[in-house]
């Protein structure tokens, strides 16, 4: 513990995503915290979507007679939620690299930009299904299979909607700040929560749709 | 009592739910509960009980008696050994680990063999097969039905003595328990869903039944009398439950399912509601009643097959009025699930 | 008109209030109902407007707003949740009462309703987990947590206002449901298919969800927050094993608190679903299933028993150390147990419902796994016994509180390892056998450790002692209450009672239940000894003053430096070398120095987040509760636009200049000089002024 008054602070910062200036010292103790406790609500909101997984699974038998996986998913549209959702998490390593290896920060918002497109034509893809399973009759009203499909998907896409809104608050952040610590971290837990999300977007796409349609 | 037999720990000086406890085991001969058990199940459970007390005082006794001896002994004002800087020992730490992990090594296999020996599920060896019997949890009472029988009555359980019970049960409304204290365990009653319980009673007498998960207003009146009777005695109450009985039938079963305790339906019946005890009979009900009510589906009376009605039935008559009597179902809304339920395509 | 009303004011309607049934119905029972509801909701309104009169005619709102509303000073914030949590414990306490009155009056009636009593034990135990324990510990954490690991304050100060204001908004929820009635009748576990909106369309159910939500969501933050603060604002050479007991156990606690509480938002969220649009997941219709939910809370429900019980035992290790003049017995194993009783809690929930219908295999591993959890508690309770062996032992309040948590404790271990008997839980289950045991925990575990916690370190937080005269009769009359109101209740649990029955019919529970009744009239004069212990310490708090902050021969760091400290804690941040800080400090004459050179300090500005969270989070569950669509709409538009808004601040801390902490500091060094100091014998007497005389090796103080 020591080393945090001793530590030099010449060359990259010790945080592995982060580049801050030399004359951010205590800055950086603060940014790491920051870091660190988005990590554990990240795991916090695991064990939510964990828990949600597992009430899905023991409810597929509850279609009381209604629509079930077969007659209301599409594995052209999940798959290009799919594509969109795993682009967009590239997208934002990139951007994560431009605020890492560059000065300007052009590059920075081209890529953040690009995500937040996937990202909104994601959320556009996931309504257009809904509406689609909608027409079909799959309303969570319908019954119990139905209900916990639409307490854990739209959940995730309350999520992106989430990342979205906080992504344009960062750009407002850098138009108004520059690029200072405080938005350099807020994109690095921002980076968290969309790599994450993407991973839980993997499980749905496994367990709910490719497990639903097989 | 076993129990006490087993741990004459409990003689020594110890606060105050040790006295109780022994007062108890003193005074259950008119205790109500599984303290002065009628059966096997319930004798088992009391037994358990003491065992498991018995077990877990050796490490509660050496606290209760310690502390204060402690607390004396290296008081402020005394002149005991003082060592501020003391705080390791190998040997009293392998004690204290070491004792209640054998203590949980024994209880943990003793728990193993009884919660298999004890599984509500698990039928009763007897010389005789054993009686089915169905219960319904509704709304603040249940229902029993004599499957074989061709019977079915509220209020009052009529088992005969010695002769292993089988209970399938479910609920036409919320989550329920179903629980014979005197008799042994309790056993969850939900809609959808049959739970199974196996008891049988060692002696004739008059047990309380109840219900123990909270739902709603007259949660606290859904009692029945459970009466357990000779063989003999058995047949006579299924003959005149046939005589006097009114069949189920579906302006029956309207009112059965209403909100209210088991005076309610009595009274709705045009019977003698002064005796809280009192049993309603029914003559006939009809064939799978309550695998219908377990699986939700409407109940299509047309196609149950009712035998006709037998004599005695004079009180039809009064069935066919409606609820104003019961004071629960002032409610607005559903007043029972199965209602809801004949809207489900 | 009527469409413009409903669509202002949704379902809310004059029926809502407490009196409105009164008017309509005249019988007995509804006119002695309708006037118990009214005065209790009248004591909200009146209580309420008092309070803001009594600020209003001080002048003191800008001082409370500056000073305290919005304050990121964790200590600040620390108090102000014990005072929701007083507040709410006085609150729950009163109902108990009620319930314990009408059950002793209640063979073959009383004279309550059996729905104004489902509505009084479950608000009784949704504010007495919810809004009495949390809170109370969060609070006592929060205070002393930081303090104890030698940081300023907590990772994350404005997050801290965050849980505040959801705790609050939460809290307050909880008692506008009383003047606009009414709660829900499901009990604190609203296990549906009763919670439902078929059977039960009323608001009462949605205020639950909401208040129970709000809660959690706070606990949540809470959670995070302690354990980065443990994990990475440690003072240096406060290594993990070098830090005291306590904040070992709030680590736990808050591990806990993080995956612990996300199942209980899961449950409460899928609940609201089904009542709000129509979804199926704990219907009993159309494919869903109730046992999903019963599953989803008890894996809350388990942890947060643990949440509950950690930080007593935390607490208790401090106060049996310090009040036995010596190192605590066992530093290492108690660590290892701690945390095995963390990890214990995640594996047992199954063993709140042995009865619905599991196989025996299934309900024999659970019941084996709860006993498991009996092993390091049961190494807990010898290693504060052989603590106080070869001590010296001063029975002061705190440690009064914990002799009788002791004894008492192991008496609800014991009904626990019965309860945990799947045979034998067939009978007790869902009885006042139950009821008594989970008290027999709570009770001597949790409250006797927040009452023992709040004698201990009151002295550190306002810089005066606690009366100790009305604090032992507070002290025992609790010991004596407790045990003569819940042990009957586990004789009534053997009999067959079940819990939550307005009136039973059977005449042997009749002495029983008056003897409960009689002690629960003793707590309630514990309650009024813990109120005049509080009014006569406020009115000598001069004669009792321990400015210089060591009452107690403390061990730990909080107690080096003034009470009460100042609002960076410490002047320059301590190097720690070993266990027990403080007292290696004193053992080597080194405390009450002054450090070689002052710095200027940063600390968190002030932030109105908290406050704004509060209002719009009350704000939408009200709405929520009463279908106000707009009110939903804007509070939770107006929550966005402040979190986002937060996000463009870029003054988030204030500094302290190195002339002004040394000012500070000096002027307490030199008080502490001018400090006679004093014996353990002379501990309870306005000698004690907060020093006590250097140690001597070996030698009794």
């Amino acid at each position: 513990m020591s080393s945090r008054n001793t530590h030099s602070l010449e060359g990259n910062s010790r945080h592995p995503g982060l580049n801050l200036g030399p004359a951010h010292a205590q800055e950086e103790d603060t940014r790491e915290e920051m870091v660190f406790g988005f990590w554990v609500f990240m795991m916090s909101d695991l064990i939510i979507f964990g828990l949600l997984f597992a009430t899905y699974v023991t409810m597929l038998g509850g279609t009381a007679g209604g629509p079930g996986p077969k007659e209301l998913f599409e594995m052209k549209s999940a798959f290009i939620e799919t594509m969109l959702l795993l682009t967009s998490s590239f997208t934002f390593g990139m951007a994560s690299l431009a605020l890492k290896y560059r000065e300007d920060k052009t590059r920075l918002v081209f890529w953040l930009v690009v995500t937040l497109l996937l990202g909104v034509a994601f959320l556009f893809f996931e309504l257009k299904d809904f509406h689609t399973m909608f027409d079909k009759g799959g309303v969570p009203s319908r019954s119990g299979y139905l209900s916990a499909f639409f307490s854990l998907v739209p959940l995730h896409g309350l999520h992106v909607t989430g990342a979205c809104i906080w992504l344009l608050a960062l750009l407002g952040q850098m138009t108004v700040h520059g690029l200072d610590a405080p938005v350099k971290t807020g994109i690095l837990r921002l980076a968290i929560l969309w790599h994450f999300l993407d991973i839980v977007w993997i499980g749905i796409f496994s367990l709910v749709y490719l497990g639903g349609l097989s | 009592m076993t129990g006490q037999g087993k741990h004459p720990l409990h003689r020594n000086r110890l606060p105050a739910l040790l006295v109780l406890l022994i007062l108890l085991s003193g005074c259950s001969a008119n205790m109500p509960g599984f303290m002065n058990p009628q059966g096997p199940v319930a004798e088992a459970q009391r037994h358990h009980f003491w065992v498991i007390i018995a077990l877990v005082m050796i490490v509660v006794i050496p606290v209760i008696i310690q502390t204060p001896l402690i607390l004396w002994r290296y008081r402020y004002r005394g002149h005991a050994v003082y060592r501020p800087k003391w705080y390791m020992s190998r040997w009293l730490d392998i004690i204290m680990w070491a004792v209640p992990i054998l203590i949980v090594a024994i209880l943990g296999s003793y728990i193993w063999r009884q919660t298999h020996e004890l599984d509500p599920y698990r039928p009763i060896a007897g010389d005789q097969p054993p009686l089915e019997i169905q219960v319904v949890g509704y709304d603040w009472k249940w229902l029993f039905i004599y499957p074989d029988q061709g019977i079915a009555t509220m209020g009052q359980l009529v088992v005969p003595v010695n002769r292993p019970i089988s209970f399938e049960l479910t609920s036409a409304t919320v989550l329920q328990s179903f629980f014979i204290p005197a008799l042994g365990s309790q056993i969850d009653v939900m809609n959808r869903m049959v739970t199974r319980l196996h008891l049988k009673a060692d002696h004739p007498g008059r047990f309380e039944g109840k219900n123990m998960q909270y739902n709603g207003e007259g949660f606290h009146r859904q009692r029945f009398v459970t009466r357990a009777v000779d063989g003999d005695a058995f047949d006579d109450f299924v003959k005149r439950t046939r005589q006097l009985g009114q069949p189920l039938d579906q302006s029956v079963y309207r009112i059965i399912a209403q909100k209210g305790d088991n005076r309610d339906v009595a009274r709705t019946l045009g019977l003698d509601t002064d005796d809280s005890d009192a049993v309603i009979r029914f003559s006939t009900v009809p064939d799978g009643l309550f695998h219908t009510i377990m699986t939700g589906s409407p109940i299509d009376w047309s196609a149950m097959t009712i035998p006709p009605p037998q004599q005695g039935t004079t009180r039809t008559s009064v069935i066919g009025a409606p609820s104003d009597h019961d004071t629960a179902s002032s409610s607005d809304h559903p007043s029972s699930s199965h209602e809801r339920k004949e809207a489900q395509p | 008109m009527r469409d413009a009303m409903s669509s202002i004011f949704g379902r809310l309607g004059w029926d809502a209030l407490p009196f409105w049934s009164m008017l309509h119905d005249h019988s007995a029972m509804t006119i002695i109902n309708g006037i118990i509801a009214t005065g209790a909701a009248s004591m909200v309104v009146i209580g309420a407007l008092a309070a803001i009169v009594l600020v209003t005619w001080l002048g003191k709102w800008k001082y409370l707003w500056s000073e305290w509303f919005t304050s990121p000073d964790h200590k600040k914030i620390g108090i102000m949740f014990i005072v929701i949590a007083l507040v709410m414990l006085a609150r729950a306490i009163i109902e108990a009462v009620f319930m314990r009155a009408q059950q002793a009056v209640g063979l073959d009636g009383g004279f309550l309703t059996a729905e104004h009593f489902g509505q009084l034990f479950t608000t009784h135990g949704t504010i007495m987990v919810f809004f009495m324990a949390m809170p109370f510990l969060t609070g006592i954490i929060n205070y002393v947590m930081p303090l104890q690991i030698g940081a300023r304050d907590l990772s994350f100060p404005v997050l801290n206002q965050v849980s505040l204001g959801l705790t609050a908004a939460g809290a307050a929820l909880v008692m506008i449901s009383l003047v606009l009635a009414p709660f829900s009748i499901g009990g604190w576990t609203g296990y549906p298919p009763f919670t439902e909106l078929s059977y039960n369309p009323g608001a009462g159910v949605d205020y639950w969800i909401w208040a129970v939500t709000l809660s959690t969501l706070s606990s949540t933050l809470t959670g995070i927050n302690f354990a980065v603060t443990i994990f990475k604002k440690r003072a240096p050479g406060m290594k993990l094993f070098r830090m005291p007991l306590f904040t070992w156990t709030a680590l736990c606690t808050a591990i806990l608190m993080i995956f612990g509480m996300p199942p209980l938002t899961v449950a409460t969220g899928l609940l609201a679903l089904d009542r709000y649009l129509d979804f199926h997941m704990f219907t009993t219709d159309l494919g869903g299933n109730m046992m999903n939910y019963v599953n989803l809370f008890w894996a809350f429900g388990h942890p947060e028993v643990y949440i509950l019980i950690l930080p007593p035992f935390g607490i208790f290790s401090e106060v049996f150390a310090t009040f036995s003049g010596k190192r605590i017995y066992g530093y290492k194993l108690l660590v290892i147990a701690t945390m095995c009783i963390a990890v214990l809690s995640f594996t047992v929930w199954l063993h709140h419902f042995f009865t619905m219908g599991q196989s025996a295999h299934i309900n024999a591993a659970f019941g084996i796994a709860t006993m498991l959890i009996g092993i390091p508690t049961g190494v807990k309770v010898y290693d504060w016994m052989l603590t106080m062996y070869r001590g010296r032992i001063r029975l002061s309040v705190p440690m009064v509180y914990a002799i009788g948590f002791i004894m008492l404790f192991v008496l609800g271990g014991m009904t626990g390892i019965i309860l945990a008997t799947p045979s034998v839980d067939y009978q007790v289950h869902n009885s006042l056998f139950l009821v008594a045991h989970f008290h027999n925990m709570l009770i001597p575990g949790l409250l006797f450790g927040m009452l023992s916690a709040t004698n201990f370190w009151f002295p550190k937080a306002f810089g005066f002692r606690l009366e100790e005269r009305w604090g032992y009769r507070a002290a025992f009359c609790w010991i004596i209450g407790f045990m003569l109101a819940f042990f009957p209740l586990y004789v009534l649990g053997l009999m067959g009672m079940p819990r939550r029955s307005v009136a039973y019919f059977e005449p042997q529970y009749l002495p029983w239940m008056i003897t409960a009744g009689i002690g629960a009239l003793v707590i309630l004069c514990a309650l009024l000894c813990l109120l005049i212990q509080l009014w006569v310490s406020i009115r000598d708090r001069h004669a009792n003053n321990v400015f210089a902050g060591d009452p107690w021969d403390g061990r730990t760091l909080e107690w080096a430096v003034s009470a009460p400290p100042p609002e960076y804690n410490f002047p320059v941040l301590p190097e720690i070398y070993s266990i027990d800080a403080f007292m290696t400090e004193k053992d080597r004459g080194q405390g009450w120095q002054a450090p070689d050179r002052y710095e200027d300090i940063d600390m968190p500005a002030n932030s109105a987040l908290g406050v704004v969270v509060a209002v719009t989070g009350l704000a939408m569950a009200f709405g929520l509760v009463w279908y106000m669509w707009w009110l939903v709409i804007g509070a939770g538009l107006l929550t966005l636009v402040a979190v986002i808004a937060r996000g463009f601040v870029r003054q988030t801390t204030r500094t302290i200049s190195a002339s002004e902490v040394q000012r500070t500091h000096e002027h307490w060094l030199e008080q502490v000089r001018r400090t006679t100091p004093i014996k353990r014998s002379h501990e309870q007497s306005t000698a004690n002024h907060g020093l006590p005389v250097p140690p001597i090796e070996g030698a009794v103080q």
